[in-house]
């Protein structure tokens, strides 16, 4: 369980066995946080998915054939935990790869909230950080956002476009988390439905669950009590301490999340614990 | 033979005079004229006038009246046109201000496009409910006399980033009277005195 020092640490569960590939979850993230369409949207290697939906088989041939979905957010690692190569790694503090490496401060790693940020303003454009994720949940924006046939007039003011030569990446909607602080400020309740991310809200077959890690009464919580046998991480072993879980009952897609060898048994880790 | 490299000159007065003509003239190139080529003044749409449609005024509206919190802890900002139809239906007064408003905008069922002083850059979020509901501050603690004034300032807006210069202030040494700026530095300086916590995603989105 990822060290909680703060109040809050949000996270999210992904039931792989529940998602269907659809991609509502990227679509919807792409439109709440002011993600445009580049002219050759083709070039994936410069086109911009802050969540993106990837797909991994089991390898056999037909009729075995076996397909997962993996939606990939920013993992907003907390990075403290001793991990596989890190066994005396700094219970308190934070060794988050993207913020360890960002030499103009552009991104941190909020105390409070869990949330790893990302203020593109800041951010200088050398692309560290890019390359210390390992889970490719960053992007460069090669080229600024045409925002054809004044589209830029129907853009989120919760969320500040960025232009090129920045890095951006998912931020867990941290937009709305504000505007739960508001509510509350005016005297009304910060709930757990008060704050869910984009994804959560689109995916039809319920399969992201967000929420306080912190708080046993969220479902994430409770999910992660109740199928902490099936939960498991995404490159667990690296120790960099993501806060988005996934969940499946198969025991190859779980193989899949990391770099076992051929035959090499399932290094379990406490999960939910 | 005169060892002339060696020879120590005393400064004449005139040194003096020319070195204080050179700080007079640069110190006034940097204070005045910099300001005046980097800010572009930019015309308010009409006179808004807070005395008179403050409590104090003629027309008697608290600022609560007019800036409001909706239900769910926003700040509506700058009412919008509709609010100033209740009393400015028909044209009351003489002012030619108050006339393009009746005749432009609330005729023409077009919004007032102000250009709000305060403004942030895009990428900072800034949360009237946590200063004013929760922390019990006043208006004037950030705005300065802002609700009480007759005439609007001019605005100027920066010619590089577009951004207003109520947030770097308006004299460099911070202490002008009004308005205060609001930079980040600012912000943060209150924050750490208040507990408030650091991160960036406090105050950016
Ligand atoms: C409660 C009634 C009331 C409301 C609401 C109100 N006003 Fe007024 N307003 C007045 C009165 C009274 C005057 C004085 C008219 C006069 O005698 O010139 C006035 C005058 C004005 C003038 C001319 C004043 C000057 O000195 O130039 C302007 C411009 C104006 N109002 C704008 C607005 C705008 C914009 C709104 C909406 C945000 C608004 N008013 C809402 C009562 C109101
Ligand atoms: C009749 C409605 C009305 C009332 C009452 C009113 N205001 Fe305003 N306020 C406005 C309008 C219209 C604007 C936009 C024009 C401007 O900038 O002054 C505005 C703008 C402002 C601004 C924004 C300045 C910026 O940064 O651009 C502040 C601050 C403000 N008001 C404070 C107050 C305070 C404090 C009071 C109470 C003393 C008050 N207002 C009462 C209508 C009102
Ligand atoms: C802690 C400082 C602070 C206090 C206290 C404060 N404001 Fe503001 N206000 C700001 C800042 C900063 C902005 C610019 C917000 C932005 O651009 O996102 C602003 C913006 C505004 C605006 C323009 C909003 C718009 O439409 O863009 C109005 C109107 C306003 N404030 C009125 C008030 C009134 C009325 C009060 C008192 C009840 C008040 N403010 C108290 C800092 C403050
Ligand atoms: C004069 C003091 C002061 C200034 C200036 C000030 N703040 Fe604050 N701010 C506070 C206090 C006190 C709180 C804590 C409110 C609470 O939690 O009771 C706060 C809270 C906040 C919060 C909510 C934090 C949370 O816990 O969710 C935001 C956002 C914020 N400030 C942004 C800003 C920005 C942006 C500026 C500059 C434009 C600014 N503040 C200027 C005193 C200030
Ligand atoms: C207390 C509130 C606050 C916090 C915390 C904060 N900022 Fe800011 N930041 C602001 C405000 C207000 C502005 C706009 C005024 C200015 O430029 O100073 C700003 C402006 C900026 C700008 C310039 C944006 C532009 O378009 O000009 C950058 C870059 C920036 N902040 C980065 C950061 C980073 C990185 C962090 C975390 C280490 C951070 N900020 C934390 C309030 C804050």
């Amino acid at each position: 369980m990822p060290v909680a020092t703060g109040e809050h640490l949000y996270g999210m569960v992904i039931d792989v066995d529940k998602c269907t590939g659809c991609g509502a979850c990227s679509v919807a993230c792409m439109s709440e946080n002011n993600i445009g369409t580049l002219p050759d949207e083709t070039d994936k290697i410069r086109s911009i998915t802050w969540l993106r939906v990837y797909q991994i088989d089991n390898g056999r041939p037909y009729p075995d054939t076996e397909v997962a979905f993996f939606p990939r957010p920013c993992m907003h690692c907390g990075g403290s935990w001793g991990g596989f190569f890190q066994q005396d790694a700094d219970p308190e503090g934070h060794h988050t790869p993207c913020v360890s490496v960002c030499p103009a401060t552009a991104t941190d790693y909020d105390d409070e909230t869990g949330i790893v940020s990302q203020i593109p303003t800041r951010c200088i454009g050398c692309r560290y950080c890019v390359a210390a994720c390992p889970y490719h949940a960053r992007y460069f924006n090669w080229y600024d956002v045409p925002w054809p046939g004044g589209l830029e007039q129907s853009l989120s003011p919760y969320v500040a476009p960025r232009m090129r030569g920045v890095v951006e990446k998912c931020t867990f909607c941290y937009h709305r988390y504000q505007q739960a602080r508001d509510k509350e400020f005016a005297g009304g309740e910060f709930g757990e439905m008060d704050y869910q991310t984009a994804c959560t809200e689109a995916c039809p077959s319920g399969a992201i669950t967000f929420g306080d890690l912190n708080n046993p009464e969220h479902q994430v919580s409770k999910l992660l009590r109740q199928r902490h046998k099936h939960a498991f991480r995404l490159l667990e072993r690296l120790g960099t301490n993501p806060k988005v879980y996934y969940m499946t009952k198969r025991e190859w897609v779980r193989k899949r999340a990391d770099n076992y060898l051929p035959g090499e048994k399932i290094h379990r880790f406490a999960v939910g614990s | 033979m005169t060892e002339q490299g060696h020879e120590h000159k005393r400064r004449s007065p005139a040194d003096w005079w020319l070195f204080v003509v050179g700080l007079v003239l640069f110190s006034a190139i940097g204070w005045v004229v910099t300001p005046a080529i980097i800010y572009a003044e930019k015309p308010q749409p009409l006179n808004f006038n807070h005395k008179l449609h403050g409590p104090d005024g003629d027309a008697g509206k608290s600022c609560e009246d007019c800036h409001s919190f909706r239900d769910d802890g926003s700040f509506a900002g700058i009412p919008r046109v509709e609010s100033c139809l209740e009393c400015h239906e028909e044209v009351m007064g003489e002012t030619p201000d108050e006339k393009k408003l009746v005749e432009v905008y609330i005729k023409g069922k077009k919004p007032i496009p102000w250009r709000v002083y305060a403004k942030q850059p895009p990428c900072v979020y800034f949360s009237h409910a946590a200063h004013v509901k929760n922390a019990g501050m006043e208006c004037t603690e950030c705005h300065g006399d802002h609700g009480t004034t007759e005439k609007l300032r001019p605005y100027q807006e920066n010619r590089l980033t577009g951004y207003s210069r109520d947030i770097w202030g308006w004299a460099i040494h911070g202490w002008a009277d009004p308005p205060e700026r609001m930079k980040m530095d600012d912000c943060a300086d209150c924050h750490r005195e208040n507990g408030v916590r650091e991160a960036c995603f406090v105050c950016h989105k």
